[in-house]
């Protein structure tokens, strides 16, 4: 109905009509420029945050799974008294016999006791027992000596692992494998380094001197009633709802709890932490799309404003376009292409503009945005929100313009 | 669709009627006017402010609807035409010429006579051609690329003349086209609109000043919404110191 050569005319007189009102068309557009520039921006630093904490839970793994001691909900504190719900040995065994989709488990219990080497003595280091596989379930291996075998357990040698902070504080030479020290008064030989590179999860840096050796061994300098946590791996992470209810059922069926009892312990898995993590962006996301939502409200009535204004300046020329032959429609399409032309204008601005502020972000020191990126959906969202705007208010003035009778409109001053 | 009713007149206004209502106030702005216009005429429409001249005028290009009486164009009833067919009309069928010339400013020349085809029926293949044929026609083939404040009044409104009928109008209608323009000027474009009447186009020119109306071969004179009279130039000239249309004859132009 309308030939190609309208379409053609009809956007370029929507650009040159810019073109010749550039302050004004600026001015119009500056609610759209605003709103998608702030939103663009928020949504890179939503981005950018996502990503790093996302490296973070990779960095844990994200198939890794925790258990511990748990009291039931709203119980009688005298029903489940501490000693009765915390974990045992048996248990942390039983899981890594029981349990296929557990690749490698390891319990770990933290006591914290003197060290001594021979020219210095630290009190209170935090000393860790640990099954060989802890170096799979923690990513981190030996940089010199050997790594924990399972023999070590077995035979509850008198071994242990350190850390470089360790052997600086304790003023032991830099090769300090097969060097002896003191914990808790008892012999130990140092069997190999294990690596600084500590999982910093969200800033928290946990590293200092470590110290670690066989559980067994460990369980042995303890009170009756220690504290126990396991950490381990599942086969894969899409196994983890799976993985976790064999945890439970192993678990449930060593303590004696029938069905419909109260659950004494937890079973975490990282993955649900970053669902939860994903949920909570979304929602940012979200309310950052109703921002985007009320200032291009606000934006699209400035661009109706404007509409309004060049329908009436330029009631002479729409009577003559009616005169040559110009359907009410082809009059409508025109204004609210200039419309949508004029919105367009202005979420490309403000995607430069969101895209600048991006780049900012990720040059604030310590702000840890350095990932904050415009991703390419929220820039097709910005044009596809910013035409719909152009469409939505710039109807009024389109249908307006398009029911001026040609006579009138010709008489106008 | 000119053929197929060749044995029509151009223009058959039968009985036609428009009443405004403006406020409580009825305007009987056409009281049953009759007209016949055939092919090839240049008539000029006469008639003071308030006689229905530019009421008629509108109907005749299909800028609005009668309330009675119908409308033949070719054959066809206007008068029943929806907006978008009335439209389609007045691309294909109607030139209009205005008293200020309605160019588009930032516009050149060509742009501006290439309009129509903006809003026509596909054809629009070869429109430079075409916009350029009827530039050639109005003597303005050196100004193409002109914008309207570039150019001088008479181009000015050759420039509305060559868009008027680059898409071969079956009516070539201007209102006061002479309005704005010296008598020098004025004199060049009657002799561009007598040119056109020569190749064959039918033009009807709305005018109040006799020295136009001398340039057409007939002149209708309308009162209160009806004909007064429909004479050719010489009778009405002739008829001029008749008491009726006395009022209206001071400046007349000598017959051409």
């Amino acid at each position: 109905m309308l030939n190609p050569l309208f379409w053609v005319q009809a956007i370029t007189l929507a650009f040159s009509q810019i073109w010749a009102n550039k302050s004004r068309a600026f001015l119009t557009a500056l609610g759209i420029i605003v709103g998608v520039a702030s939103t663009t921006a928020v949504i890179a630093a939503l981005t950018g945050l996502k990503a790093k904490v996302l490296t973070e839970f990779e960095s844990v793994g994200a198939s890794k799974f925790f258990v511990f001691p748990d009291r039931p909900e709203n119980a009688p504190r005298n029903m489940y008294p501490w000693e009765k719900i915390l974990l045992k040995p048996a248990e942390a065994k039983a899981i890594r016999d029981e349990c296929t989709l557990v690749k490698a488990i390891t319990p770990i219990t933290e006591v914290g006791l003197d060290v001594e080497s021979e020219g210095k003595r630290i009190e209170g280091i935090t000393v860790s027992g640990i099954w060989s596989d802890w170096h799979v379930v923690q990513n981190r291996f030996v940089q010199d000596g050997r790594p924990f075998s399972q023999i070590d357990d077995e035979s509850e040698r008198q071994v242990c692992l350190i850390n470089e902070d360790a052997i600086r504080e304790l003023d032991l030479p830099a090769n300090a494998t097969g060097e002896a020290i003191l914990i808790g008064g008892r012999r130990f030989m140092i069997a190999g380094v294990v690596e600084t590179t500590q999982a910093r999860f969200f800033g928290m840096n946990t590293s200092s001197a470590e110290v670690f050796i066989p559980f067994s061994v460990a369980v042995k300098m303890q009170d009756r009633n220690f504290f126990m946590r396991i950490e381990g791996l599942f086969t894969s992470p899409d196994v983890a709802e799976d993985a976790e209810e064999e945890v439970r059922f192993v678990l449930r069926r060593m303590r004696g709890l029938s069905p419909g009892d109260p659950q004494t312990f937890q079973v975490a898995a990282i993955d649900k932490f970053i669902a939860q993590f994903k949920t909570l962006a979304a929602g940012i996301t979200a309310i950052a799309g109703g921002i985007v939502g009320i200032s291009l409200l606000v934006g699209g009535i400035g661009i109706m404003n404007i509409m309004l204004v060049s329908v009436s300046e330029r009631t002479r020329e729409i009577g003559l376009r009616k005169a040559v032959g110009a359907t009410p429609m082809a009059i409508l399409l025109q204004f609210l292409l200039e419309a949508v032309t004029l919105c367009l204008v202005g979420g490309f601005i403000g995607i430069a503009f969101g895209r600048l502020a991006a780049l900012g972000l990720t040059l604030i020191p310590g702000a840890q945005l350095e990932q904050a990126d415009v991703p390419f959906w929220a820039v097709a969202l910005s044009f596809v929100f910013s035409a719909m705007t152009g469409i939505v208010f710039g109807m009024f003035p389109a249908i307006k313009a398009a029911r001026l009778d040609p006579i009138e409109a010709l008489r106008h001053e | 669709m000119v053929d197929a009713h060749a044995d029509w007149p151009l223009i058959q206004v039968i009985g036609l009627t428009k009443i405004y209502r403006v406020g409580v106030e009825t305007i009987h702005a056409l009281r049953g006017l009759d007209l016949s216009i055939g092919r090839n005429e240049m008539v000029a429409i006469m008639g003071s402010s308030g006689s229905g001249k530019s009421t008629l005028m509108n109907m005749l290009g299909c800028l609005d609807r009668p309330t009675g009486g119908s409308y033949l164009m070719n054959g066809r009833d206007v008068s029943k035409m929806d907006a978008n067919e009335l439209a389609q009309v007045r691309n294909e069928e109607i030139g209009f010429v205005f008293q200020s010339f309605e160019l588009l400013p930032r516009q050149t020349a060509l742009e501006n006579v290439e309009l129509p085809l903006i809003y026509a029926r596909g054809g629009w293949r070869g429109r430079k051609q075409r916009a350029l044929a009827a530039l050639d026609r109005v003597g303005l083939l050196d100004r193409v690329e002109h914008r309207p404040n570039q150019l001088s009044g008479g181009q000015r409104q050759r420039v509305a003349i060559a868009r008027a009928i680059l898409n071969k109008p079956s009516i070539l209608l201007a209102d006061e086209p002479t309005g704005n323009l010296d008598s020098a000027t004025t004199t060049e474009i009657l002799a561009l609109f007598r040119q056109l009447h020569l190749e064959g186009q039918t033009v009807i020119i709305v005018t109040h000043e006799n020295e136009v109306a001398a340039h057409c071969q007939r002149v209708v004179r309308l009162r209160d919404g009806r004909v007064l009279s429909d004479l050719s130039i010489e009778q009405d000239i002739a008829g001029r110191h008749l008491p009726t249309t006395a009022a209206s004859s001071s400046g007349a132009a000598p017959p051409c």
